[in-house]
């Protein structure tokens, strides 16, 4: 058998994935040989993690997805970047002019920063910067100081991240978003209002709803409302666009990406994308989930392992990686508290920075928003990924775990109830300590000798202490 | 009046007996501890051997049972070759028994087709920790260590009813808010944390690397720990980049919150504990789960410093040292490895045959119950009818043997199956020695005569030997001469106990393994200058997340996990018998989700079969509200259609060959009535 020879193009974190997934398939390259085209200087590194590195902290080097010997090591050709595709022939041109040939091309090409138009505005400009890639946040780590005022372009996940960290560098920070509040993609407006006022008491100021007008470089922003925001530095996270310029110049089908079907096969067969530069049907971009998904079933299509697997899209959860602030939403989370067709729950806590939206469907969560309520959002992703039943209670579900079971505490022992038991370890209920008593047991001493309560763990001797107190008053023998 | 130790668990809490009066000696007792007595007098109690005529099992006398056993094996021994006997042993077996056990398979069955039931105990620890610091004893440090703790994280362990008087050990982390447990149900143990962390079942190495994650993240790492003392790190922190709290908290339902919660608290901790069991071992993926946990105590400096380290909670009584003497399938006594040349030579010398002549490994615990050439067993102290996994397979496959011979105190499940039976002695009414949680070798008297009829497994192997055509002088029967051939035997080894002699342990000394001379004063804590590899440094292994071996899906939707209750031990074949624990609880039960018993159309205490792929427990409801909405627990003690392993699934660890007890996917539905 020959390995048939798969080609990606892209080394960032679908492509890095991808080459895992095939080499944990085929470790022995008997299947498939897998050569992959970089097209950042830098070894392949963990882009969901860059605003551990803004925030200050991770180190650059603990995002890296691989050490240095791991290509050779997982027998991964390791060349440079694609600068052409010749679909007729199979080849790709590579950035030095060699050429190498496929059985399968893979498209990992990612996605580029989208610039607003804003005059004045570019990349390639002092005091500008994008925030996708190492060099983009080593760029601005090294262009802010404390104290020294930033404007984020661009009210998203990663802008408010971004934001956070700088925040968290002791800049001051300014998020300019020309929506009225901040994520509409994930969050309703009230959602929105109350993630603005915590994120107002971390030291981050909002201008929603003023669209920026013009760049003045080592001056700041003019928005559209003639206000003005002072920025050494503007940061833009103002969305990304799937890099589809190899796929287009080939000749590909392109859309918002590269269309591929379940199968994750372009219009040429032989050749496949996955991840940010992908436009797979109902699939939501900019996430990595969907990319680490599309890399199992590649992997298990192309090395055969698996040939019926098909990837049907992936359930999305939107997490706000900002410290202090546990903001997590998913699903059809938008919906209107009234509409007729689901069951919505609200509740909105301003005042302690907390909001929680659940909706659900035929008794399922579909979407929720959970703002300051880490343990409802843990239980309710759960059940919205699986699409298993909500539970009956579901004020109890919005609010956090349901509460613990186990015995209620009793304010005293005379409350607690006859079948109580007090201690596990011996299986002695409250009632045979007072059994125990009337048959003469006079102190804890002598309960103890007579039930063995708190021979165990000894958790429940205060218990068993109370218990005495509480029938020295009562029954006095 | 003699003082000796409890029957049951790890713990081995010291007791006093004055006839077959309990008394505590110092620590605490639990309900089993204090009815124990009620074993020596039980009605129930074997006195006779059984041999099955007629389809009948019928009392008999011990020569007929001996030699009708011996000349079994012989035919079949002449007829299919020694392997196909094999011997299954168990992890409340004595040192000496274990070790006599291990020796009867290798020389005089010449069988390599011997393993045991702590397979299914801590064998996935185990591995990991042989992995990771080149030694396995459970706690590598004295259990009264804990009691400094300020922190401790108990995974995968319930030790408020499996070991009870062990929480005396953590009541400073417990009153300081520093008990962390992860436990995918609120057991009473969890109830007492500070920081419950409750998973799906099989997502526990996924909660690791999440913790390990925020570790690193939240500046907790120890870099001078790692970089003096371990190796490997990078390749561990490679694949826990990329689980990032909030991605773990879509696998696991812990949330990130807590998860970094459990970071700051253990790297807060002047002392702290990393401690496992079989609710996160037992699992297809029980050795690398095992190794995540010892992966995030590394990371936070804590094995081999002080006042602090990494353990697992040995289970059975002697698990510990009945994983150390030879009646593991890949082992020779003093942890020493079957297919070490060096090894063998040292253990065949000992024992006066040639080292070509021990077999090599063997099959592992559940592949022996169930290999399909295997034409007789012998099963010592083990009752794998109820405690294997896939029972319902087990029973059958047992059923078809040529021959099965049980040796135990009562008429177990298994043992009600045999061909003969062999009634032997227990704790109290014999002498011998038993390595406890923290790799201490303790004395266990004899306190009361047996009944008549009855002897000792070191008695049947031995007439079993000497009718195979052994020496007599290779099988003693006297429990003093078997150990002093262990010490010889497991001298150089890596548990070895050469320095020990029953006058030292009955002068009171408290020796932890290894002992290498009689001079030595024992170790009671491993690790503090060097770990066990030979470059001195403990390594981090490298492992990841990939779940359950049998996810939920459309025909079974829900995730079963099983389990012990205090009042009964292993397969219950012992606290079956004593009224006071049956009283407490007398039969098995499903721990449900009132929303989930309902969705299945059953009320509490309704009657339900829960089913997988392998077969259905029938058991009544128990509402409990703390649990998960996906998942449903059974104990496991329990015989019959009760029994909570017919369910459960025999996907193997690859290294460890642990059987899933812990996860399997199953559906909820209403008894036939």
């Amino acid at each position: 058998m020959t390995a048939r020879r798969i080609v990606v193009v892209g080394y960032g974190m679908a492509g890095a994935r991808l080459a895992e997934r095939l080499r944990d398939r085929d470790p022995d390259g008997t299947r498939v040989a897998i050569t992959v085209l970089a097209g950042e200087e830098r070894p392949a590194y963990n882009r969901v993690l860059l605003s551990a590195v803004l925030a200050g902290s991770m180190a650059v080097d603990a995002i890296r997805l691989h050490d240095d010997d791991w290509a050779e090591r997982h027998r991964v050709d390791l060349r440079p970047a694609a600068v052409a595709i010749d679909r007729a022939a199979r080849t790709v041109a590579l950035a030095d002019g060699s050429t190498v040939d496929y059985d399968v091309l893979v498209l990992a090409t990612g996605a580029r920063p989208w610039l607003p138009p804003v005059e004045g505005l570019a990349f390639d400009e002092q005091g500008v910067a994008a925030f996708r890639t190492i060099d983009d946040c080593e760029r601005i780590i090294a262009a802010v100081a404390p104290g020294a005022p930033v404007a984020v372009l661009g009210g998203g996940l990663l802008g408010l991240e971004a934001a956070r960290g700088l925040a968290g560098r002791g800049c001051l920070v300014t998020v300019v978003h020309p929506v009225g509040h901040l994520m509409e993609r994930q969050l309703d407006p009230a959602a929105a209002r109350v993630l603005a006022t915590v994120l107002e008491a971390q030291g981050i100021e909002f201008r929603l709803g003023a669209p920026a007008a013009r760049y003045l470089p080592g001056d700041g922003l003019k928005l559209a409302d003639g206000s003005h925001v002072p920025a050494d530095l503007v940061v833009v996270s103002a969305g990304v666009r799937a890099d589809t310029g190899l796929a287009e110049a080939a000749g590909l089908a392109v859309d918002r990406g590269v269309l591929v079907d379940d199968a994750l096969r372009t219009s040429d067969p032989r050749v496949h994308a996955l991840g940010d530069c992908a436009h797979h049907p109902g699939t939501v971009s900019g996430l990595v989930q969907p990319a680490w998904d599309q890399a199992e079933v590649l992997a298990d299509l192309l090395t055969g392992v698996r040939p019926a697997a098909r990837y049907r899209g992936s359930p999305v959860v939107t997490r706000l990686k900002v410290r202090g602030v546990d903001l997590a939403a998913l699903g059809d989370a938008l919906t209107d508290v009234h509409d007729p067709d689901a069951e919505v729950l609200c509740l909105t806590d301003p005042a302690r920075g907390r909001y929680a939206k659940l909706v659900l469907r035929a008794d399922r969560v579909t979407g929720a928003i959970l703002l300051g309520a880490p343990d409802a959002a843990a239980t309710i992703t759960q059940l919205y990924d699986r699409g298993t039943p909500a539970p009956a209670d579901r004020l109890a579900l919005l609010l956090g775990r349901a509460l613990p079971g186990g015995a209620a505490v009793a304010s005293s022992p005379a409350d607690l109830p006859a079948t109580a038991t007090v201690c596990r370890c011996n299986s002695v209920t409250k009632a045979a300590l007072v059994t125990a008593w009337r048959a003469g047991a006079s102190d804890v001493d002598g309960l103890v000798r007579a039930t063995k309560a708190s021979t165990g763990c000894g958790t429940c001797r205060d218990t068993v202490c109370g218990i005495a107190d509480w029938l020295t008053a009562a029954e006095p023998n | 009046m003699t003082d000796t130790h409890c029957p049951y668990c790890a713990l081995q809490c010291g007791m006093r007996l004055t006839g077959t009066e309990v008394a505590p000696r110092g620590g605490g007792l639990c309900q089993k501890g204090w009815t124990a007595g009620r074993l020596l007098t039980s009605p129930r109690r074997l006195s006779t051997p059984l041999v099955r005529v007629d389809g009948e099992l019928r009392p008999a006398d011990w020569d007929t049972a001996l030699d009708t056993v011996a000349a079994r094996l012989r035919d079949t021994i002449a007829a299919s070759g020694p392997d196909a006997v094999g011997v299954f042993g168990g992890g409340g077996l004595t040192n000496e028994k274990a070790y006599l056990l291990g020796k009867f398979a290798r020389v005089a069955l010449g069988t390599s087709q011997v393993d045991y039931n702590g397979r299914f105990c801590m064998s996935s620890a185990a591995a990991a920790a042989n992995r990771a610091f080149g030694v396995d004893r459970g706690l590598p440090f004295p259990v009264t260590d804990l009691a400094d703790a300020d922190v401790v994280l108990l995974v995968g362990a319930n030790p408020a009813e499996t070991m009870p008087p062990f929480l005396q050990h953590l009541r400073r982390a417990t009153a300081s808010g520093g008990l962390v447990v992860v436990d995918p149900r609120r057991t009473p143990t969890a109830e007492q944390a500070a920081l419950h962390l409750q998973p799906a079942p099989g997502t526990d190495l996924a909660l690791a690397l999440g913790i390990l994650h925020a570790v690193v993240a939240d500046g907790h790492l120890r870099r001078d720990y790692v970089a003096a003392r371990t190796s490997g790190f990078d390749a561990v922190w490679r694949i826990a980049a990329a689980w990032w709290p909030e991605r773990v908290e879509r696998v696991t339902g812990v949330a990130a919150a807590d998860q970094r919660r459990a970071a700051a608290l253990l790297a807060g901790a002047r002392n702290a504990y990393v401690l496992t069991a079989r609710g996160t071992e037992q699992h297809a993926r029980g050795s690398d789960t095992a190794q995540a946990w010892l992966n995030l105590a590394l990371a936070l400096g804590l094995p081999g410093r002080l006042g602090s380290g990494w353990g697992c909670l040995t289970g059975q009584g002697n698990g510990q040292g009945g994983r150390e003497h030879g009646q593991k399938a890949d082992q020779l006594p003093g942890y020493r490895k079957l297919t070490d040349p060096a090894a063998r030579a040292h253990v065949a010398g000992v024992w006066g045959v040639d080292p070509a002549a021990l077999p090599g490994p063997g099959r592992s615990a559940y592949e022996l119950l169930t290999a399909a050439d295997l034409r007789a067993l012998l099963v010592f102290g083990s009752n794998p009818a109820v405690s294997a996994p896939r029972a319902g397979h087990v029973v059958d496959r047992l059923s078809t043997l040529d021959l099965l011979v049980v040796a135990d105190v009562v008429l177990s499940e298994t043992a009600a199956m045999a061909d003969v039976v062999f009634p032997v002695t227990q704790w109290a009414e014999e002498t011998g020695t038993m390595t406890n949680l923290e790799g201490r070798v303790l004395m266990r008297e004899q306190a009361v005569e047996p009944p008549d009829g009855v002897r000792s497994d070191l008695a049947v192997l031995h007439g079993l030997a000497t009718r195979l055509g052994q020496p007599a002088a290779r099988f003693p029967v006297e429990p003093s001469a078997v150990f002093d051939e262990l010490r010889a035997a497991s001298k150089g080894g890596i548990a070895d106990y050469y320095g020990v002699t029953y006058d030292r342990l009955r002068s009171g000394e408290a020796l932890h393994w290894p002992v290498p001379s009689t001079e030595h004063a024992g170790t009671p804590r491993l690790f503090l200058d060097a770990f066990g590899h030979p470059d001195g440094r403990a390594r981090f292994v490298p492992v990841d997340h990939t779940g359950p071996a049998e996810p939920p899906d459309a025909d079974y939707p829900l995730l079963a996990t099983t389990g012990r209750v205090l009042q009964h031990y292993q397969s219950g074949a012992q606290t079956r018998r004593i009224p006071e624990l049956t009283a407490a609880v007398p039969d098995g039960y499903v721990e449900v989700h009132p929303d989930t018993a309902r969705h299945a159309g059953l009320a509490d205490g309704d009657l339900a079969l829960v089913e997988s792929r392998r077969g259905g427990a029938t058991v009544p409801v128990r509402f409990v509200p703390s649990m998960r909405t996906d998942t449903v627990f059974l104990p496991f003690h329990f015989p019959g259609d009760r029994r909570a392993n017919l369910i459960t699934n025999p996907a193997l660890d690859p290294v460890s060959r642990m059987p899933e007890f812990k996860v399997c996917a199953v559906r909820l539905t209403a008894a036939p009535s």
